[in-house]
């Protein structure tokens, strides 16, 4: 009776052994993914070495020649530009609402329509003011409450002053979404407008847009990359958008190509920055809205009503 | 805690009595299988619809980008909230020595288990990528008030669970000399629960001491919770949770909510249970003046969270107070204010409002209050961000949960109230050794109950 009962308890702690092991194997399976670690395929294939002899490897280790990896694309994209410090400037008195911006924005990051990494507002700031057009982009903050309250590091903020979005590492938790006063991240809450297939997922661009992750304005950082402006400064036909280097103190416009001194830009016309009573230091300016050489018109409409601009 | 020792014969005679009593609905208690039938009904439905959640993305709530938190977050604050009541009864009461209160000290564990534990479940449910909730520990950052969140969480039901089974070890020790008979599983968990308890004076002192320690200890963790649960909207800029008193506000706000919870609890497991003579008019009394206490409490910081704002109306509070006191959520607001909050109190101050019954129906309303303030804490907030809401569908600017969130919400609720069911059901609802030592059961009584034989 006793050996019996010992036999049994033998058994059942292999039992429970079996079952540890395969959970912490599945535990492993999980990370692996989790990182982006490929498992081996299998498959070999046959590659060519320098030297002339035919060599066999995994195909879960075959890299095509100049191209970036999803790794290579992430490591520098956490990095950012060394010795830049990007700012954008926007011309209120230029905007005529022509909308070009928003849609080079969601073609070129695969947004939905009602998907804004940028988007023109009707404004108002008092009843008798007069209304006006403002492009919000994310504000890029110096101090930014969305990066702090991130609880994987998804979020974050580069040393060019870029804040950017891993979606192969948000948990879609949307705590940073509360956290932004300025309304600027969107959530993909169901499929994204073209699927994740193939491409290697460009942490500068967010394109694969992944389901249940959070997106939002990235100044183009994959642009910047390539010395080239901004999707929607470079689509403005109205000269509203200044980009640059805060660290040259020069800002190219959109439109023009004119380049010119941010500080002197800043100076001249007054800049000013949103919301600056949050403390949240933003990497965007804003030139206000006078005189414009057209009426606003918002569908018809040359003012707002109060419960349009609130 | 020793009252006045019992002749001998009447002793043996009370103590059978009280064994009889209290381990009764472990075997049998009425409408048992109808709650279970119910329960599992709305778990299953809601097991569908997280299914289908899972399936399509979130997509498939009515939260969109500007309310992109909506009823599973405030369901988490009210999970939260209710959990509460375990710290405030078993420790803050039970340091404080207020007589009387050993019967209802498990059952508030209990519901505090059940609840911080479905708490740190919807918080999942709630997430876009549930597939990588181990970023969480594999990238954690320590600046997240998440990450403080799911420290203090898990503390509080370590703690929560260890003030539950030490003063069950006892219990246990009774059931396994008890219960020789019953099948093989329940008593190898008597025997493994009891930890081999005999009633030695040294095992004594150890179990006083560390249910002692602990009683204390979980004071600061449960303030922690629920100061942290603040804190996810008290650190944001937002108009309508930017507030200092927001830890205060929620830990006061707990209380009520807890406490009318216990009500409830109290009313279902007397009648259920059949133990008038265990929870008696005189608990339910206790629980009305101490809801009395904690919405007195919370009123007053009520009064300093919308009153303060509201006098100086400043644009941003202001048309957010406006949406509350008069705008879209004035009859969410004001029924929450009045039948949550100055009603139960203004009846309570009244002796017969502190009966059973009457206690059931109030408590019904503080809970449904409860867990209606925590939505108008989180929804009307997020509508209202700083810059105006435009180009976006027109389904984008406002927020009414669906019936996905209703069917998981509720699931998330009957899971809470499934593990309160099991656990009262697989363990006494009472502490039997205490309740025998204030009843007068004599001390040899119990130490013979206890030997390891």
């Amino acid at each position: 009776m006793e050996d019996k009962k010992n036999k049994k308890t033998r058994r059942d702690f292999l039992k429970a052994g079996l079952a540890f092991g395969a959970g912490s194997l599945a535990g492993v399976g999980l990370f692996s993914t989790i990182d982006g670690v490929k498992a081996e395929t299998g498959k070999l294939a046959k590659v060519l070495t320098a030297d002339g002899k035919i060599m066999e490897v995994d195909t879960s280790h075959l890299k095509e020649f100049g191209k970036k990896t999803e790794q290579d694309l992430q490591k520098r994209g956490r990095k950012g530009i060394a010795g830049r410090k990007w700012t954008m400037v926007i011309d209120l008195s230029k905007c005529r609402n022509a909308r070009m911006c928003m849609a080079a924005c969601q073609s070129a990051h695969e947004l939905k329509p009602e998907q804004h990494h940028i988007n023109v507002l009707a404004m108002q700031d008092a009843e008798k003011t007069a209304p006006f057009f403002m492009p919000k982009p994310c504000q890029h903050c110096d101090n930014p409450p969305c990066t702090k309250v991130c609880p994987v590091d998804a979020t974050f903020k580069r040393s060019d002053g870029i804040v950017l979005i891993d979606n192969e590492r948000c948990i879609g938790c949307r705590f940073c979404i509360a956290a932004c006063p300025y309304s600027a991240r969107i959530f993909n809450w169901s499929e994204p407008k073209v699927a994740a297939d193939d491409r290697e997922y460009d942490v500068e661009l967010n394109v694969p847009q992944k389901r249940g992750t959070v997106s939002k304005c990235l100044f183009s950082a994959d642009q910047l990359r390539d010395e080239k402006m901004p999707y929607c400064a470079s689509a403005c036909p109205n000269g509203v958008y200044w980009f640059g280097d805060m660290n040259e103190d020069a800002v190219t416009n959109g439109t023009t190509k004119e380049t010119v001194r941010f500080s002197e830009l800043i100076k001249n016309n007054a800049g000013y920055t949103l919301l600056p009573e949050l403390g949240t230091k933003p990497s965007v300016y804003y030139l206000p809205a006078k005189d414009r050489l057209f009426e606003f018109n918002l569908n018809g409409k040359t003012t707002l009503d109060n419960n349009e601009h609130v | 805690m020793n009252h006045e020792a019992l002749p001998k014969e009447e002793s043996k005679q009370l103590f059978e009595k009280i064994q009889t009593d209290l381990f009764a609905p472990l075997s049998k208690h009425y409408g048992f299988t109808a709650w279970i039938v119910v329960l599992a009904t709305v778990l299953i439905t809601a097991a569908m619809a997280y299914f289908i959640q899972l399936r399509d993305g979130l997509g498939v709530t009515a939260m969109r980008d500007i309310v992109s938190w909506g009823l599973y977050i405030s369901t988490f604050v009210f999970f939260v909230a209710v959990s509460l009541v375990g710290m405030l009864i078993s420790a803050v009461l039970g340091l404080l020595k207020i007589p009387g209160i050993t019967p209802i000290t498990r059952i508030a564990e209990l519901i505090a288990i059940a609840f911080v534990m479905m708490a740190g479940a919807i918080i999942v449910f709630d997430m876009g990528r549930p597939d990588r909730l181990l970023n969480v520990f594999l990238h954690g950052r320590i600046q997240s008030p998440i990450v403080w969140d799911i420290t203090v969480i898990t503390t509080y039901i370590v703690i929560s669970l260890l003030l539950l089974i030490l003063p069950l070890i006892p219990d246990m020790a009774i059931m396994r000399n008890r219960f020789k008979d019953a099948p093989k599983w329940q008593v190898m968990i008597y025997k493994i629960l009891s930890l081999g308890f005999a009633g030695l004076p040294e095992q004594k002192k150890i179990i006083y001491k560390s249910m002692r320690t602990l009683s204390i200890l979980i004071i600061p963790v449960a303030f922690g919770i629920h100061t942290v649960t603040s804190w996810l909207f008290a650190m944001t800029l937002r108009v309508g949770w930017d507030s200092t008193i927001f830890g205060p506000y929620f830990v006061a706000g707990a209380f009520p909510a807890g406490v009318g919870a216990m009500a409830i609890a109290l009313f279902v497991f007397r009648n259920s249970y059949n133990l008038k003579e265990y929870i008696t008019e005189k608990h339910f009394d206790l629980v009305g003046k101490l809801l009395v206490l904690t919405s007195l409490l919370y009123l007053y910081f009520n009064l300093n969270e919308f009153l303060v704002p509201g006098y100086k109306m400043k644009t941003a509070d202001g048309h957010h107070l406006e949406m509350l006191f008069v705008g879209k959520y004035a009859l969410l607001f004001w029924f929450v204010q009045i039948f949550g909050l100055i009603l139960p109190i203004v009846l309570l101050l009244f002796k017969k409002m502190r009966k059973p019954f009457p206690m059931l129906i109030i408590g019904v309303f503080v809970v449904i209050g409860a867990f209606l303030k925590r939505f108008i804490i989180v929804a009307p907030t997020l509508e209202h961000p700083f810059l105006p809401v435009q180009n976006v569908p027109e389904h984008f600017m406002v927020y009414w949960p669906n019936g996905f969130e209703w069917a998981i919400t509720m699931g998330a609720i009957s899971i809470a109230l499934l593990i309160l069911t099991i656990l009262a059901k697989v363990i006494p609802i009472m502490p039997v050794w205490e309740i025998a030592l204030e009843k007068g059961v004599r001390e040899e009584e119990l130490e013979e109950a206890y030997k390891n034989n």
